[in-house]
């Protein structure tokens, strides 16, 4: 396995980054702009500010083909950014929601995206052609608290939500004109706009932080704030799902999780590492954290009387404890797929509240 | 440290690193507003239960935690009317340059001798671990502070 490949980009929160479909460019939030780094050598070298929002940026992403550029704020405005010979040109969306809104994500058709509020509503957005704007419909019905993540099945027309009211939700999106009638599924067969077609409350009533379709989107795993993880494997519409598997842990709560197979999630946050589930239907586990603790560097060097005598006398105690063990130095806020063969997740990319955004290998 | 010290500090320790897992969170209630959610106690859902860990009946901490802040709330023990006077005068001059403090709240939840309100953008600025370090060590000093007061008093 080779060693994480670590950039420190600058010392304010990183709270979500993006990187292009050929992986050189990377966009990162940086309190109220997003910074786009380009790759040189090994490094990541600031290339472009995107300055528009006036308040946290609080999500950011790429679309893979078109490289459009989608950001969100909790100036309760979302931008779209088109690039051009000359830079980036953001346009203004039509979002019509009163609270920040706290996280984007294109579909994976990249005709939509939908924007998360603290409003109570997820914002669906898509191009209007006659009055060139990108205008959005409401999904509102059920949700009742702030929208925390969003996250698309591989079909562009369900939508999964997690939200502060503990509850996971998959929604029907679907769009007339925007999109292709979707296949009936395990989600459901007919799906008009905001057709709740599951609703999954947390067991102990936490927030939940991220959700997230497994790749044949045929099943769904949540991270809430009580450190836990819950797949539902669905049977199919008006039916209760066949499993509902709940991993507890010990660890502090995940703020993010990826599928990186059918079969496994990695999920990172508090604790400030990456940690490793495997299973099935028939029952999940924690298999382990990512991180291989002890990298050379940075296990205690031999002390010196000296250097233990000068620590206490200038910090008045003999062994500084001020690092953490894991590379990133404070909570993990986003985790994505970097690289991918197959179906299987190879590499992932990790940003921090430290600043650092790491590439793991799976 | 006493017997019956340890055991309380590590429950304190514990508590404090699974309440400072907090996050940015814009106000639900109040049009492009970030506040403290504990301070506004405007939406019940990103409050979490008040825990109290008591020593005895004159040492104990509330923590209360929420989706964006924690308040973490002491009292100091107090055995007789010098060492009330002491911690009152300690206390206030403390606060007095919460400023300068960072994570000191001006005014002390009711019935506690002194409260922190540690947010989010603490946590961010700071080493969690750190804070946490912090407020266990004030914890310990307190108390000999006091004693050592009490003894120049005297």
């Amino acid at each position: 396995m080779s060693p994480p490949e670590v950039h420190h980009l600058f010392h304010n929160p990183i709270v979500d980054h993006s990187f292009s479909a050929d992986q050189s460019t990377l966009a990162v939030t940086r309190e109220t702009t997003v910074e786009l780094y380009s790759k040189v050598g090994d490094a990541f070298k600031l290339k472009d500010e995107l300055k528009g929002h006036d308040k946290t940026v609080t999500s950011v992403d790429i679309a893979p083909q078109s490289g459009r550029i989608v950001t969100c704020s909790q100036d309760r405005n979302a931008l779209v950014w088109e690039p051009s010979p000359t830079g980036y040109k953001p346009t203004l969306v039509l979002l019509r929601i009163n609270r920040a809104a706290t996280f984007v994500r294109w579909s994976p058709s990249e005709t939509k995206f939908a924007v998360g509020s603290g409003d109570r509503v997820i914002a669906v957005c898509y191009f209007e052609e006659e009055n060139d704007w990108w205008v959005s419909k409401h999904l509102k019905k059920p949700i009742r608290s702030t929208i925390t993540s969003v996250a698309w099945h591989p079909n562009s027309v369900l939508l999964a939500a997690g939200s502060t009211d503990a509850h996971a939700r998959v929604l029907s999106s679907f769009i007339k004109g925007v999109d292709p009638r979707p296949p009936a599924g395990v989600w459901g067969e007919r799906l008009p706009f905001n057709t709740v077609c599951g609703e999954y409350l947390n067991n102990s009533a936490g927030w939940v932080h991220s959700v997230a379709f497994s790749p044949s989107g045929d099943s769904l795993a949540f991270a809430a704030h009580d450190s836990s993880i819950t797949v539902v494997y669905p049977t199919g519409p008006d039916q209760p799902p066949r499993a509902v598997v709940t991993i507890s842990s010990q660890m502090l709560p995940f703020k993010s999780l990826l599928w990186s197979a059918e079969d496994e999630i990695i999920a990172a946050g508090y604790d400030c590492e990456a940690f490793r589930f495997q299973g099935s239907e028939a029952g999940w586990q924690l298999t382990g954290t990512i991180e291989s603790k002890g990298r050379p560097g940075l296990e205690q060097r031999e002390e010196s009387a000296l250097n233990m005598f000068r620590q206490m006398d200038l910090k008045g105690k003999a062994k500084d404890d001020t690092q953490l063990k894991t590379v990133h130095q404070n909570t993990v806020t986003m985790i994505r797929p970097y690289e991918t063969s197959g179906d299987r997740v190879t590499k992932f990319s990790s940003s921090g509240v430290d600043g650092r955004v790491v590439i793991w290998s799976a | 440290m006493s017997q019956s010290l340890r055991p309380y500090l590590q429950c304190v320790r514990s508590s404090l690193t699974a309440a400072l897992t907090l996050s940015n969170f814009a106000s639900q209630t109040a049009e492009r507003h970030n506040v403290p959610e504990i301070e506004a106690q405007s939406s019940p859902e990103v409050l979490l239960t008040p825990l109290t860990i008591a020593r005895n009946e004159n040492e104990r901490v509330l923590i209360e935690p929420s989706i964006n802040s924690v308040r973490i709330s002491i009292k100091i023990k107090q055995a007789d009317e010098i060492e009330h006077i002491l911690v009152h005068k300690f206390t206030r001059f403390l606060t007095q340059r919460a400023e300068s403090f960072f994570i000191l709240r001006r005014k002390p939840i009711k019935g506690y001798d002194i409260t922190f309100l540690i947010t989010n953008f603490h946590t961010e600025e700071m080493l969690k671990h750190k804070l946490v370090d912090f407020i266990i060590q004030f914890m310990e000093e307190v108390d000999k502070e006091i004693s050592e007061m009490k003894l120049f008093f005297d």
